[in-house]
């Protein structure tokens, strides 16, 4: 399995795109703390870019490459090498591209500006962004036969994800603001995975007064070690329930 | 010995294999004709489980292959359109190949000279012409020296010269350790090639036995005025 995942990271690196990625994490991340002069600030306004960015190119790239290495599985399927280890190596593979990018482009330079938690939050929280992303990249991808329709899935997904649940949750929050729905809420942003990050990382930076009662409410639950425990976990699930789904559907595709 | 019993297949609403029961044995070359979308590369991958049938079993050597993948070890597969990684050399296309079947003990390079691939290995696949894949695909299934031949029209896109090598190399190969299964439509060279016909017709097996017995059954000589006949005649009993 280390084998085929090698040929496949060396195929990743021979495109150069992951190389650009990485390059842009680290402008922006740079470009950011030589702005702001708090790094508190500037860590908020990184997160509000990378937010966006890493599930974007995480699940376009990965689908792309999908369907780009369709030969190569072929190949690799004539061969007496079985599903699990083709599908877990091309994961790991492009898992390991993304987050490497990740970690250079945003890991170190921010541990060279700040040191706290938050930081620590920062990185962690990013790199399971990838991992959810790449692996709802990879359901996408099982799901679907032609690259055409694989990437728009995967662009729902993203749209989803990142723009149409939080008007969603804002619309729930507005129409039954009546009530108490701290605990709806919090079930709902555990639904997720964008959600989630933004959180562990907004209430390490102590700003989340600005958010009123339930404010203080997420404050209790995710401050404590308990709600982030909860919640790194809840992203960790985030991966592992779509990359065990489409494993479960690529070992029975028909190539 | 490869043993295909009961296989059904669909793609959404088209049957493309209905029921078919076969038997390759060991040690003889069958032909597996039929028209196109007649089911033949779909029964070939099922062997190969890249497809996976929706009903019925296939063994290999006795046991079945749901599931299994080791057995491929024992099976050259030459596609019908090879399709490579865009990035890669030849070259590394048959050291990653060699370094990921390690442990078999034979390599036979014979085809790559034989088609002048040894000179081009530096060449990226995507640059490649149609001829010169095909010749990468024939010298990949080759390789290990399989006990197992699966060629899916194997001369197809070939020039002349590279045919008679690849034609050459299959005969050499034939011996009573070997099975070989060759699709194609050019009828002639299966004619010198096998001893046993498979004749598909949308999804359903409508011969299979030795050509020697068809060719005295249908009164032809060439294999191609043989499989003419079964055609007409089964035009006939389906307008009859």
């Amino acid at each position: 399995m280390i084998k085929i995942a090698k040929y496949v990271l060396l195929d990743i690196l021979r495109n150069k795109f992951v190389i650009l990625y990485t390059f842009f994490l680290l402008l922006v991340t740079l470009s950011m703390f030589s702005l702001e002069g708090n790094s508190d600030k500037a860590i908020l306004s990184l997160l509000n870019i990378i937010l966006m960015v890493v599930p974007l190119v995480s699940i376009i790239f990965t689908t792309i490459h999908f369907f780009n290495s369709y030969e190569f599985i072929e190949l690799l399927l004539s061969q007496p090498i079985n599903r699990k280890s083709i599908f877990l190596s091309e994961f790991s593979a492009v898992s390991l591209a993304l987050c490497l990018a990740y970690l250079i482009g945003v890991g170190i330079p921010v541990t060279l500006f700040s040191q706290g938690m938050d930081t620590v939050y920062l990185v962690l929280s990013g790199m399971l962004l990838t991992l959810v992303f790449v692996a709802l990249a990879f359901s996408a991808s099982v799901l679907t036969r032609d690259k055409a329709k694989g990437i728009g899935l995967s662009l729902l997904f993203w749209f989803y994800f990142t723009l149409i649940y939080d008007g969603f949750v804002l619309y729930v929050i507005y129409a039954f603001s009546d009530y108490p729905l701290e605990k709806v809420t919090l079930a709902l942003v555990s639904l997720n995975p964008v959600d989630l990050a933004r959180i562990i990382i907004l209430l390490k930076l102590d700003i989340s007064a600005l958010m009123g009662y339930t404010g203080a409410f997420y404050k209790q639950f995710f401050g404590s070690s308990l709600g982030i425990i909860y919640s790194f976990l809840f992203l960790l699930l985030w991966a592992a329930i779509p990359l065990f789904i489409s494993m479960r559907k690529f070992l029975k595709k028909d190539i | 010995m490869i043993s295909v019993s009961n296989i059904e297949k669909r793609f959404g609403s088209l049957d493309v294999l209905k029921s078919i029961n076969a038997d390759f044995e060991t040690g003889r070359s069958y032909a597996l004709m039929g028209p196109n979308g007649s089911g033949k590369t779909t029964l070939i991958k099922s062997i190969l489980g890249m497809v996976v049938p929706d009903s019925g079993k296939i063994e290999v050597d006795g046991e079945s292959i749901k599931g299994q993948w080791t057995y491929r070890e024992k099976i050259g597969y030459m596609p019908q359109i090879g399709r490579y990684p865009d990035n890669m050399t030849i070259g590394q296309l048959f050291e990653m190949i060699k370094d990921l079947r390690s442990n078999a003990n034979t390599v036979d390079e014979e085809l790559i000279e034989g088609f002048g691939l040894d000179k081009m290995m530096n060449k990226r696949m995507h640059t490649l012409s149609g001829g010169t894949r095909q010749k990468v695909s024939a010298a990949l299934a080759f390789l290990f020296d399989p006990k197992v031949f699966i060629l899916d029209e194997p001369t197809a896109g070939l020039d002349p010269l590279a045919v008679e090598v690849i034609k050459e190399k299959i005969l050499k190969q034939m011996g009573p350790d070997k099975t070989f299964i060759i699709t194609s439509h050019i009828l002639s060279d299966l004619d010198d090639l096998s001893s046993h016909a498979l004749y598909l017709d949308n999804g359903s097996l409508i011969y299979n036995d030795s050509i020697a017995l068809l060719k005295e059954e249908t009164g032809e000589v060439r294999l191609g005025k043989a499989i003419a006949t079964i055609m007409k005649r089964k035009q006939k009993s389906v307008t009859a």
